[in-house]
């Protein structure tokens, strides 16, 4: 198939703003007499409140408002334990705000926090989902019968008998830290009250407009159409402003509609990280059975989490582990069990991956595990058992509606960093205290948000006079090229150049509520959503044009910005003819509409069919570890993707570039460190992201199998990059070190001492 | 501590500014002159986003007090652009898609401009050196050391 758009690398939308500095960020905005607003947070990470005194505070010089709990409309939103806005009867976590602070300037609400005096009653927290889980324990919320927050089963064939029927067994235990998403521009909200009948418009760093407008409705207990959502140009997000932009979103609102003015909270990185939730800590416990010829029998497995005190995400993230918790194998027997549990440490959400980096982690150093025991090179145990076509998943779902290309996407990063040859080399025994290893890791993923959640899309086109189409989608830009993509299907559906598409900002008052952007779904349900809105419009120019015009519909055609008829003859250009209709009073403006198709999923027996279509990925890492210093140098990295169709290669390869690089700090620096609730690393120069020296040539292998489900083919590419690398380079140390290391990062302690040496809380 | 009277030429514009004592270059040039190109991300001069070039040199401008550079030169990303083209550094850039997000760009633009400025034939590892300082999340870096790299070879 021959595109004129899609499938091209043609240059990002928003690129010219972002390099000349004009782009325009939450804080680069502002507005006229604004007050300037500060959170004071809670002094111990689990404490009651017993009385708060802001009178001294209200005295210092400039202070407008301060808000506490109590005037906060309905303190609180989300599905499971709510989310406080300010905290009311307890602080349960460190990032807990207690009061807010108004000012005319930054100075004066910084004074104002030192003023307010908080009376706590320090509590006894629980800090580690494995105490939290005990029969003993104290609960963490008195009305709950124990602190568990979610627990997820799965199910399928005879795990006993699995193992009784294999030769070789092993049982293997792995843990995740806590990770910070780190996006680089720290979290803002800018509230505007009473604007164009609005009651309160919010502008800022938000990920996800529509559900910000639904929480920030429910907290001040107003119509939803009274709350507006506008999105700016966002500094990354990775799942990270969801939940903690809701609350941030809330509090100052309900600041600006008390003092009838516009309020600007912009947090300093600090506050950033000591609020908002984090990637989930797993502990994990794996158990599989193969018979001597490598086929895997049975896996059984339990992974165990945390939620912090508020659940947001965590069923969810869970969800997505028990799904995917065995990975890309086809194996009739398999037991799973996933749980999260309240506790006292900082919540956790959504983030790049959400709930597939840390069962990935822990089940593809397990396959590397078995080969060892097995004596199989881990390609060849990986290949006996990967998915081909029409394989059942764990869940029972029959692969038989998509191309699934694992052993495309195993060979091509295979081939190209010539693993066999290296892994045969580097498993000899090597001299020197400098030691070079390879490893590779595989992953299946469900596309989109799968069980459980309303899964559609909607998007409206509307033609201009002038030939350009505004378009207005719910689903957002968070710098993954989002605007970009959807321009290029769009331009490709209309035959029109790209840059003749406008993408309207997201505005929760006229863009459709599409659901979160999330789950490596902008693309697969946007473009579905524009490919609908398109043949709608289409439908509309022809009708026109063969009224005017006197022409065969089936004849018309759009290309080039023209619009063409019988045997190919020009008719007249897009622009004159959008011109022409609106002056004839024709409606250009059309919607489209994406909803998924089916999916189903039995939380009992967690069988069932809980993605409508997976993608399929392969990493290796090479490394060289000096075992003197216990220093990992990642040498290079590959990674082979099947996007379906890559509707711009360049961003996809920066999507995979971008991933790479967060599995590598996954995999060799990365992690939150957590002392009984208090946060230790809560700036850039204690909580280490990889930097561009860290980086390794990356080869990028993209993988076209085109879905039909997607639009022009086109799947998700997201999440799946950022998913393996971690567990390619742990296999990659092991091959070097013939060392086995099962918890993340791997930091020169745990290679040199084979255990680490952080004074935060080990989730053992 | 009183205010300060300094003097700056700002991406080639003279300017005569009272500053507080506890003021960040930073915040002259952001909330004084409105040049929000310039980015703010940690503060502690761990991020790079706010980098600016400093009288020839790359410096973070949340650790540069402003009463400290009177008669001072400072070029920001606002004023790589001449007589309205963009400088081969931001064409490279959107050539090579070597931004996501966004946020790190201009100070990455900064750093890789004042390397240019002082080594125009470096190699890929000096590119590297010179902007170890900017951390960037979304892409890798690899799209943004080739395109730096391609206004080297462009150079010839």
């Amino acid at each position: 198939m021959r595109f004129s758009h899609v499938n091209k690398s043609e240059k990002r939308v928003d690129i010219y703003e972002k390099v000349t500095g004009r782009a325009k960020y939450g804080a680069d905005i502002r507005f006229p007499n604004m007050l300037y607003a500060k959170s004071l947070h809670t002094k111990y990470p689990y404490a009651e409140i017993k009385n708060i005194d802001t009178r001294e505070a209200e005295q210092v010089s400039g202070v407008a408002r301060i808000i506490t709990a109590k005037d906060i409309p309905n303190n609180g939103f989300g599905q499971q334990k709510q989310i406080q806005i300010l905290a009311e009867k307890n602080a349960y976590y460190f990032g807990d705000a207690i009061a807010m602070v108004a000012a005319e300037n930054p100075k004066q609400a910084n004074k104002a926090l030192e003023k307010i005096k908080v009376e706590y009653e320090e509590k006894e927290g629980i800090y580690d989902p494995l105490i939290a889980k005990e029969k003993d324990s104290h609960l963490i919320y008195e009305d709950l019968e124990n602190n568990e927050m979610s627990h997820h089963t799965l199910k399928k064939g005879d795990i006993n008998k699995g193992f009784e029927n294999s030769d070789v067994i092993i049982e293997r235990e792995y843990t995740t830290p806590f990770i910070e998403q780190a996006y680089l521009e720290p979290e803002v909200v800018i509230a505007v009250p009473f604007y164009d009948n609005s009651t309160v418009t919010l502008f800022g760093s938000f990920q996800n407009p529509s559900e910000t407008q639904h929480a920030v409705a429910e907290v001040l207990k107003e119509d939803l159409n009274k709350i507006r959502i506008v999105q700016n140009h966002i500094g990354g997000s990775f799942g990270g402003k969801e939940q903690i932009m809701y609350t941030l979103a809330a509090r100052v609102a309900v600041l600006a509609l008390d003092t009838e003015r516009t309020v600007r909270l912009v947090n300093n990185r600090e506050t950033s990280i000591i609020e908002s939730h984090k990637r989930h800590p797993y502990s994990m416990k794996y158990k599989i059975g193969a018979t001597k010829e490598g086929k895997i029998n049975a896996i059984k497995y339990k992974a165990i989490t945390e939620s912090g005190p508020y659940g947001c995400h965590t069923s969810s993230v869970t969800l997505r582990s028990i799904i995917q918790g065995t990975g890309p194998y086809e194996i009739e027997n398999v037991k799973g069990d996933t749980y999260g549990y309240y506790t006292n440490n900082i919540y956790t959400g959504a983030m790049r991956g959400y709930g597939s980096p840390q069962v990935i982690f822990a089940q593809e150093s397990l396959m590397d595990e078995l080969a060892e025991e097995l004596e199989m090179d881990p390609f060849e145990l990986r290949k006996k058992n990967i998915f081909h076509n029409n394989s059942v998943t764990a869940s029972g779902q029959k692969l038989d509606n998509h191309e699934v290309s694992l052993e495309e996407v195993l060979t091509k990063a295979v081939e190209k960093s010539n693993f066999i040859e290296k892994y045969e080399e580097y498993s000899a025994v090597q001299e020197g205290d400098k030691k070079k290893g390879i490893g590779l890791s595989i992953s299946f993923r469900g596309c989109s948000l799968g069980p459980g959640d309303i899964d559609t899309a909607g998007v409206i086109l509307s033609l201009k006079k002038d030939g350009s189409v505004n378009l207005y989608s719910g689903l957002a830009e968070n710098g993954q090229g989002l605007k970009t993509i959807y321009s290029q299907i769009t331009a490709e559906k209309l035959g029109i150049d790209t840059n003749k598409v406008n993408f309207m900002p997201v505005d929760t008052l006229i863009s459709p509520d599409s659901g979160p952007t999330v789950a490596s779904r902008g693309t697969l349900l946007g473009g579905n959503a524009i490919n609908n809105a398109a043949d709608n419009l289409i439908e509309k120019i022809k009708v026109y044009v063969s009224d005017k015009y006197d022409q065969d519909k089936e004849n018309i055609y759009i290309k080039d910005g023209s619009i063409y008829g019988k045997k190919d003859i020009e008719i007249l250009p897009v622009n004159e003819m959008a011109n022409k209709a609106i002056n004839d009073g024709i409606n250009l403006s059309t919607y489209g509409w994406y909803e998924i198709p089916e999916i189903s999923w039995d939380e009992k027996t967690g069988q069932g069919r809980p993605f409508f279509t997976y993608v399929y990925g392969c990493q290796v890492a090479e490394v060289e570890v000096d075992t003197a210093t216990g220093e990992i140098d990642v040498l290079n990295m590959t990674a082979a993707h099947d996007v379906g169709r890559a509707i711009n290669p360049a961003n996809v390869k920066g999507q995979i570039y971008g991933g790479v690089s967060m599995g590598l700090g996954y995999g060799i620096m990365e992690e939150l460190e957590t002392n009984k609730g208090y946060i230790e690393n809560t700036n850039f120069d204690e909580y280490m992201i990889p930097t561009v020296k860290d980086m390794p040539d990356i080869e990028p292998i993209i993988v076209e199998n085109p879905d039909p489900n997607g639009p022009f083919g086109a799947k998700s590419i997201g999440e799946p990059t950022l998913e393996l690398g971690a567990a390619a380079i742990a296999n990659a140390v092991a091959n070097a070190t013939k060392k086995r290391i099962r918890s993340l990062p791997l930091n020169l302690e745990k290679i040199i001492l084979g255990k680490d040496l952080h004074k935060g809380v080990d989730h053992k | 501590m009183k205010k300060a009277n300094i003097n700056l030429i700002v991406n080639g514009k003279e300017y005569k500014i009272t500053v507080e004592p506890d003021e960040r270059l930073l915040d002259t040039l952001r909330d004084r002159l409105h040049l929000t190109g310039v980015k703010e991300g940690c503060s502690i001069g761990e991020c790079g986003a706010c980098t600016v070039i400093l009288d020839g040199k790359a410096v973070n401008s949340c650790m540069v007090y402003s009463f400290q550079i009177d008669g001072s030169e400072v070029l920001t990303v606002e004023g790589l652009e001449t007589n309205g083209k963009l400088d081969p550094l931001q064409e490279a850039f959107i050539d090579h898609q070597a931004v996501q997000c966004g946020f790190c760009t201009p100070g990455m633009l900064m750093s890789a401009k004042a390397l240019l400025k002082e080594n125009p034939y470096p190699e890929r590892t000096e590119i590297k050196t010179a902007i170890e300082g900017n951390l960037c999340r979304c892409t890798g870096y690899q799209q943004i050391v080739e395109a730096i790299e391609s206004v080297v070879k462009n150079k010839d």
